[in-house]
């Protein structure tokens, strides 16, 4: 027997690698670099998320007449008919012309990215198009951030959260039990968290009841809804702080032993919440979420430090993901579905088994197949071919690749393929041998001439491939992923592998036993 | 073992125009089964909601259907048996936004009287992600027959390039006619499908134009017929091999795989028959029908050798009256 030639140490070493390698992903073992199952084969959520940016900038605007209010009132700067126009202008009237530089310098100083238009004592304060541009960039980014935060402190194995293209975000969380729990994360990724203090404007509260939003407007007031309760509140439209100013929020219990949620403001918060209250005695502050007021309570005197609590009839759990999404800090602008794909945890155990099953059929049918019809020859394509699978496998867990069902159809696809390049070979050594060649003298010719079409035929399934993968979403990028790892692969399994395999048994080919090494019955024409 | 052995080449094309002809009226019937019933756009391309429920026995199909006509988002949904009699998929063409309650939650509450049963994937796709998965779906076929021509026209002569496009174009077509006829619905895996026949398809035309290319040049015929005849029945064994080791996988696939790559598997099967088909009877003969000439191409062949050998001998005499 000739010794070792270059080819099948080549091939030696591939299978080495492959089976090394492969070894973590087979035997799910904690260590090592894995492939991960996609969401169809272990159940899990993927959605498509848009993001409506605009709202973000009406609540910038908002924070911003809550900021000039503030400074004003801090800076004894008397004004009026302080109002925002259409949710993008913030108008006011100075009432002493004496006051208008100092007022321009403050806001200039204290607020950035605005425009100032100035018409006698009245002022339009709007943002700048880059500072707009800004903040909808700020609110995308700042939904991811958001989100994850959420998602990790749920305490979700891996859950991913990434931007993708312009304005959606990507949000993929595997290994959800039931239906129900689905439901609650898809709340509380979707929880605004927008947090609010708000004044009652107890001038007017009592008429509540019959005022319709348009003459609440004309107070710059708005009409806001008890959440517990069939009940309104007319509240100052400009708030008095928001969520952005809190630094911790935690589950607690109130007296009655209901769950109740604690937050803690930073230092500016603290202030503004402790003049406020000093200001305010005996009239009602609103605790307002996302739009709902959850209590009123009466000032009864001057709260400092900072320390606020809500509470609102919450079960457990809702205050526990409440508690979450307000300390993750609110979402800028709110999202939509525009794409949602979950499976239940029992279908991707289904989707794994069948796919498995196709893939050991389909391995053994063509297995079986070469042998019959090939011999010796058979099964040295079928050795690469196992060699090819394990490759498939370690390439994609050195990566970390994600296997979904389609990359499983196109492993199973592979096999089919795979072996064609064998198929070729064998045929051209089988025709060789027709005309007479010596055995070598078959095998090399054959390997030399069927390499050209092999080639051709593998690259222009790769541009396929390749164009799959780049335009396919999700799942079927897996698709394109495992066919044409499969490909590359299986050039150097079931081309330099099987020809190292050829070299190395040389000697032991007799030409008189042709039947066993090549399926075939032949003398030679000679 | 050994089946196919032909002393003589077959006489493929003796019968080309025959299947010509089969083909174009098989791509005709395709055309207008595409253009009159069109295709069955499944939820990644039309948009809509798809939600697949498991129940513990027989699923009580009418009283689900009632149950859930009670929502006017359900009015015109459907609901079918998928894959097994416990099982059932509800299809509406609806979508909503909205995340933290959506169809699958409220269909949850729904059929909630119906019996046991686990909810076990809910699909929504809104109709701009639809629109935007055809678009990107249509792009990448384009893509993908482009790329293959530039590559087969660089490898091989243009003419064996617009030749294997061609009978890409008819497998793909025939398969899409299949696909319509037994309104196979059809969604992004449906398109890696039409991809995959794309390039398998290709391999067994690229394989026989392999040989046409070696015959031109080793062959003592000339005429383009009779050589076409000698590769492919040369190449026969392999294409049936290769065809058969694939539509057994592809088949296991089909059987065993799973409903929720039916749609896959099957458009596939189609994509297998028919590519194995069209690399025999339709590559080769649009290569006649184009007017590749022998003649032509062995007088190039043989002058581009003679250029080179020239320049050979040219660097060789400048090489040497350097030294």
């Amino acid at each position: 027997m000739k010794t070792l030639n270059f080819r099948l140490i080549l091939f030696i070493f591939a299978l080495i690698f492959g089976v090394v390698f492969s070894i973590p992903s087979l035997t799910q073992s904690q260590s090592g670099k894995k492939i991960t199952l996609g969401l169809d084969l272990q159940g899990g959520l993927h959605m498509l998320l848009g993001i409506k940016t605009d709202v973000a900038i009406e609540s910038r605007i908002k924070s911003m007449a809550a900021s000039i209010k503030y400074l004003f009132d801090d800076e004894d700067i008397i004004f009026d008919n302080l109002r925002i126009e259409d949710g993008k202008r913030i108008t006011f009237e100075l009432l002493d012309s004496d006051d208008v530089p100092k007022a321009k310098a403050l806001l200039k100083k204290e607020l950035e990215g605005i425009k100032i238009e100035q018409n006698g004592l009245k002022f339009t304060v709007e943002m700048t198009p880059q500072e707009v541009a800004r903040t909808k960039k700020n609110a995308i980014s700042q939904a991811v951030d958001t989100i994850r935060t959420r998602l990790d402190a749920f305490g979700l194995a891996e859950p991913t959260v990434a931007k993708q293209g312009e304005d959606k975000i990507l949000v993929e969380v595997p290994g959800i039990k039931t239906q129900e729990d689905e439901q609650r994360i898809r709340e509380l990724i979707a929880r605004a968290a927008h947090l609010q203090l708000m004044a009652v404007d107890e001038d007017r509260n009592s008429r509540v009841e019959t005022m319709s939003p348009q003459e609440a407007r004309s107070y710059g007031d708005v009409i806001l809804e008890d959440v517990n309760h069939p009940r309104k509140y007319l509240l100052h439209g400009i708030q008095i702080l928001d969520g952005s100013m809190l630094t911790d929020a935690k589950v607690g219990f109130d007296q009655n032993n209901q769950p109740v949620i604690n937050f803690t403001l930073n230092g500016q918060g603290a202030k503004i919440f402790g003049d406020f209250t000093g200001k305010n005695v005996g009239k009602r502050m609103a605790v307002v979420l996302d739009n709902k007021v959850y209590s009123a309570p009466v000032i009864n005197e001057r709260i400092g430090g900072g320390r606020v609590q809500i509470s609102g009839n919450f079960k457990l759990d809702e205050a526990h993901d409440l508690a979450i999404a307000l300390r993750s800090g609110a979402l800028l602008a709110p999202v939509y579905v525009m794409e949602k794909r979950s499976v239940g945890p029992s279908l991707g155990a289904d989707n794994i088994k069948a796919s498995l099953m196709a893939l050991i059929l389909g391995f053994v049918l063509v297995v079986i197949f070469m042998v019959l019809y090939y011999g010796m020859a058979g099964l040295i394509a079928d050795i690469a071919l196992v060699g090819n699978l394990f490759l498939i496998l370690a390439i994609m867990s050195l990566f970390g690749a994600t296997l979904t069902l389609p990359g499983m159809a196109g492993i199973v696809l592979t096999v089919g393929m795979a072996v064609d390049a064998n198929v070729i070979i064998n045929e051209r050594i089988r025709e060789l041998l027709h005309e007479g060649k010596s055995v070598a003298k078959a095998i090399e010719e054959g390997y030399d001439k069927a390499f050209t079409a092999i080639l051709d035929a593998n690259v222009t399934t790769l541009i396929a491939a390749v164009v799959l993968w780049a335009y396919g979403t999700g799942p079927l990028k897996g698709f394109a992923l495992t066919m044409g790892i499969g490909i590359l692969a299986s050039m150097l399994t079931a081309i330099v592998g099987t020809h190292g395999i050829y070299q190395w048994l040389l000697p032991k080919i007799d030409r008189k036993r042709l039947g066993f090494w090549f399926g075939i019955k032949t003398e030679g024409k000679k | 073992m050994e089946i196919f052995k032909y002393d003589k080449p077959i006489p493929f094309m003796r019968y080309a125009k025959r299947f010509g002809l089969l083909s174009i009226v098989l791509v005709l019937l395709s055309l207008g089964l595409i253009f009159t019933k069109g295709f069955n756009y499944g939820l990644d391309f039309a948009g809509g909601t798809l939600v697949q429920v498991h129940y513990d026995k027989k699923a009580p199909i009418d009283e689900i259907r009632k149950a859930i006509a009670k929502d006017k988002n359900y009015e015109n949904a459907s609901v079918t048996y998928f894959g097994n009699d416990n099982e059932i998929i509800i299809r509406t063409k609806n979508s909503s936004k909205s995340l933290g309650k959506d169809m699958g939650d409220t269909i949850r509450e729904l059929i909630k009287d119906t019996g046991n049963f686990e909810i076990r994937r809910v699909d929504m796709v809104g109709a701009k992600v639809g629109s935007e998965l055809r678009e990107k779906g249509i792009m990448s076929l384009v893509l993908a027959i482009l790329g293959i021509l530039i590559y087969v026209s660089f490898r091989f002569e243009w003419r064996f390039a617009v030749a294997s496009v061609l009978a890409l174009v008819h497998d793909v077509t025939i398969a899409m006619g299949a696909v319509v006829l037994f309104g196979i619905e059809v969604n992004l895996d449906t398109l890696a499908a039409l991809l995959t026949i794309l390039g398998y398809s290709l391999n067994d035309t690229i394989i026989v134009f392999d040989r046409i290319r070696e015959g031109i040049q080793i062959s003592k015929k000339s005429d383009l017929a009779e050589i076409i005849d000698e590769s492919v029945t040369q190449t026969l064994s392999r294409t049936t091999l290769t065809s058969l080791t694939t539509f057994f996988v592809v088949l296991t696939l089909f059987v065993f795989g799973g409903e929720i790559i039916r749609g896959f598997s099957f458009t596939l099967l189609v994509g297998v028959v028919v590519g194995t088909y069209s690399s025999i009877f339709v590559a080769s003969p649009i290569l006649m029908w184009l007017g590749f000439s022998v003649k032509e191409y062995r007088l190039k062949q043989a002058e581009k050798l003679k250029r080179e050998k020239e320049k050979e001998k040219m660097r060789a005499q400048y090489e040497s009256g350097t030294l």
